[in-house]
């Protein structure tokens, strides 16, 4: 087909990035002559849809091979780009340029991460799984395994960490729709909806693979876009990645003034204050959440009869009526809280200081928990079946193995900016935020205070800002940037539609994943083998919309547990696939029994280890109590370094305890290893 | 089938590679970042040097071995005579 030769494809693409750079240029020009700001967000989300569903629908298939593997003809710098899509999420674009900003050095951890397993990708798993060259990944495990055991445990964990993956992107749709364009949120979860289904329904991976290039072009442009003017403002080059090495000097020296002004110090003291206050409540309950009602019902009496305002009364009653109902809910309620005024009131760190500084053993745990997120979310990229099923879609195993030379390439551009969005943010906001009166705070402190992203809280009354009583949430910083650095809005929608396609892209690979685990392995291989090729696309496709109904009413629903539960995708796929992958390739004596045991094992290990560190009791079940110490500290985001070892050192006893596989897997083994060679 | 010394040849050969490589991804992720406190005094470019290990220099390193093992790999398989049908 003609659309698959590299050249005219580069020709389209180099075309449509030509025409939404001139479509971005229309609209500035069009803002400068009154255009609306609502108008603009409009423009861009539905432009940007109505491209989608055009690749969408001129990608449509009716072949199997087309709808699950793209008929193996994405060339590898393509494939590269939509793996670069497909990977890179609505967290990675809205929310690591924050967590940089608030965590300095250990947000590194996600850098690293997130980048380094694509190493583990390219040398242990996309040339073998290219070579095997079939549809999914648990139709490895159950060629390499012996069949249906391996196939489902494999299902039931792509399942798992897909669909919560999944829900978090369309969380992360609604919440953008819903900001920029003032859609309301459920609204805008189901238009994310439709620009979901409009990319996948039709073509399945062929027309995801095409619609994720052009949703690459626009989310790196929208990425590099604000940062490089930001750049030129203050440095005069617009290379953030190179000039913000200077610019950190400058954000350490601001560090040093604003860390040692007294305000600052007394401010933290405030609420160290503040944290003990709660401690002491903790520690006298159940008699202290009486007292609290008590003096809560004086104050608000004490108002009503010296005709105060109204508001400071209901605001009053409403504390009144929203404190805990019991002292068990008062004590993590009263605790949390306490953790928070703690962290705000202790000791700053500098941006570049590796681990914090507090003594020997804090810095000692920090940096082990450091090390072992790192460990985490490389095994876990390298074991996201949504990432590794790009790698089918290739024409032979050399292009596979070029091909994530060029994912890490398109994957770095954001990845290697990211923490210069962080610095120049620090910048711009120490130096011209902090210190400055509270009454003449610029426009955007108080519009993305309204939406609760941004709060200020004058702790010592002096009416000037302090670093400290300045709370930000992480998405704030990417989307506030344009508005920081005085730009036009048209760039603000401009980074709406870079965060849509980032969430959008993810989605459709995740729910393509879904959909062909439930439709190839469970319905085709396991239950109807005999069903026709037409059979399977029709099953594929309603299941496909069936997920993806499913997923956005969840994410309708904003589930806060859901969004917490993301971060731990990568500790869940990485133990229930990691091992079993690696040595079904390495270890011709790892037999089916090992297997199915080491990722059972895995996955249980990490999902025991997750549920004891995170929560105490889950009301709904009856079960209380239930909280543990963390084994050496390490927290439930890095699980999965108990559940890989689990799964690796079960699958080596167990196997090593059976018989070796059969001679037809070990012959298998070497079909994945060795090319057909002559003289063999 | 019958494993000839040829193939047995290019399977030692990749893995000798794949752990030569894996090598220096384990140094530049976990060592480096272990000694990332005494690291600090160093910079370049403006940088600690154990920030910009994390920030920029793992990642460019990860891009630089999967690089080179991708052009080793098919260098490889031109040595071997596997062409797999294309250019």
């Amino acid at each position: 087909m003609a659309d698959y030769t590299a050249v005219p494809l580069r020709r389209y693409y180099a075309i449509y990035t030509a025409g939404f750079f001139i479509f971005i240029l229309v609209l500035a020009v069009l803002e400068r002559y009154g255009m609306p700001a609502r108008w603009i967000g409009y423009s861009f989300l539905f432009l940007t849809i109505f491209l989608y569903a055009t690749i969408g629908v001129l990608a449509r298939t009716a072949s199997v091979a087309e709808y699950y593997v793209a008929g193996r003809r994405v060339p590898a710098i393509f494939n590269g780009m939509a793996t670069g899509a497909d990977w890179m999420s609505a967290a990675s674009f809205m929310g690591l340029a924050g967590t940089l900003y608030l965590s300095g050095y250990q947000g590194l951890a996600y850098v690293m991460g997130w980048t380094g397993g694509y190493v583990l990708v390219a040398l242990l798993l996309a040339p073998y799984l290219r070579r095997f060259g079939q549809y999914t990944i648990p139709d490895f495990l159950a060629a390499r395994y012996g069949g249906n055991p391996a196939r489902l445990v494999g299902v039931f964990a792509t399942v798992l960490a897909s669909f919560v993956y999944v829900v978090a992107q369309i969380y992360g749709v609604g919440l953008i729709t819903s900001r920029f364009v003032g859609l309301q949120f459920e609204i805008g979860v189901f238009v994310g909806l439709a620009g979901i289904l409009v990319c996948s329904f039709l073509g399945g991976m062929r027309a995801v693979t095409w619609t994720q290039v052009a949703q690459y072009a626009i989310l790196i442009v929208a990425y590099l876009v604000p940062v490089s003017i930001l750049s030129y403002q203050v440095t005069g080059i617009p290379v953030p990645q190179l000039t913000y090495g200077l610019v950190l000097q400058k954000v350490q020296l601001l560090e040093d003034r604003i860390f040692d002004d007294p305000a600052e110090i007394e401010a933290r003291r405030i609420f160290r204050e503040r944290g003990d206050g709660y401690y002491e409540k903790i520690l006298t309950l159940p008699a202290s959440l009486d007292d609290e009602r008590l003096r809560l019902t004086e104050q608000i009496n004490e108002l009503k009869s010296s005709n105060a305002q109204m508001r400071d009364v209901v605001a009053l009653e409403r504390e009144r009526r929203e404190l805990p109902k019991n002292s068990e809910v008062a004590r993590s309620y009263w605790d949390k809280l306490m953790r928070q005024a703690m962290q705000r009131g202790a000791e700053p760190e500098h941006h570049v200081t590796p681990f914090p500084t507090g003594g020997e053993a804090v810095s000692d745990t920090a940096r082990l928990n450091f090390l072992s997120l790192v460990f985490c979310l490389m095994v876990g990229t390298a074991a996201l079946p949504h990432v590794l099923m790009r790698y089918y879609t290739t024409p032979s195993v050399r292009e596979a193995r070029s091909s994530v030379f060029w994912s890490l390439l398109f994957i770095l551009a954001l990845y290697l900016t990211a923490p210069a969005y962080a610095v120049f943010a620090k910048y711009e906001i120490y130096s011209s935020l902090i210190g400055s009166s509270i009454a003449q705070l610029p426009v955007w402190v108080s519009a993305w205070g309204k939406v609760g992203l941004v709060s200020i809280e004058d702790v010592n009354g002096d009416g000037i800002l302090q670093l400290v009583e300045l709370a930000l949430n992480p998405d704030v910083i990417l989307l506030a940037t344009p508005e920081i650095a005085g730009l036009p809005y048209v760039i603000s929608g401009l980074v709406a539609a870079g965060a849509l396609a980032a969430a959008l892209s993810t989605a459709d690979g995740l729910l393509l994943t879904i959909a062909s685990a439930l439709s190839h392995d469970v319905y085709y291989k396991i239950f109807r083998p005999d069903a026709t090729t037409q059979w399977r696309l029709v099953v594929s496709k309603s299941l496909l919309l069936v997920v993806a109904v499913l997923a956005a009413t969840v994410a309708s629903q904003k589930p806060a547990t859901i969004l917490a539960m993301v971060a731990w995708a990568f500790s869940l796929a990485g133990a229930a696939f990691f091992p079993a992958l690696i040595l079904g390739v390495f270890w011709k004596r790892a037999n089916a029994a090992g297997a199915v045991s080491g990722m059972a094992i895995g996955l249980l290990v990490t999902i025991y280890y997750m549920v004891r560190v995170q929560v105490d009791a889950i009301p709904w079940l009856g079960i209380q109590g239930i909280g543990m110490e963390p084994w050496f500290g390490i927290q439930s985001t890095s699980a999965g370094v108990w559940g890989v070892a689990a799964g690796f050192v079960t699958v080596i006893v167990v196997s090593l305890f059976g018989q070796p596989p059969s001679q037809e897997t070990q012959e298998f083994v070497e079909s994945v290893r060795y090319p057909e060679l002559d003289g063999s | 089938m019958r494993l000839g010394r040829r193939q047995r040849d290019y399977w030692q050969r990749n893995l000798r590679m794949t752990a030569m490589l894996l090598a220096v991804w384990f140094v530049v992720s976990f060592v480096v970042s272990f000694f990332a406190r005494d690291l600090a005094e160093l910079t370049i470019l403006g940088f600690p040097l154990g920030f910009y290990m994390g920030a920029q220099g793992a990642p460019l390193i990860y891009l630089v071995i999967i690089w080179w093992y991708a052009r080793y790999m098919n260098r490889l398989d031109r040595e071997y005579g596997v062409g797999e049908g294309e250019d």
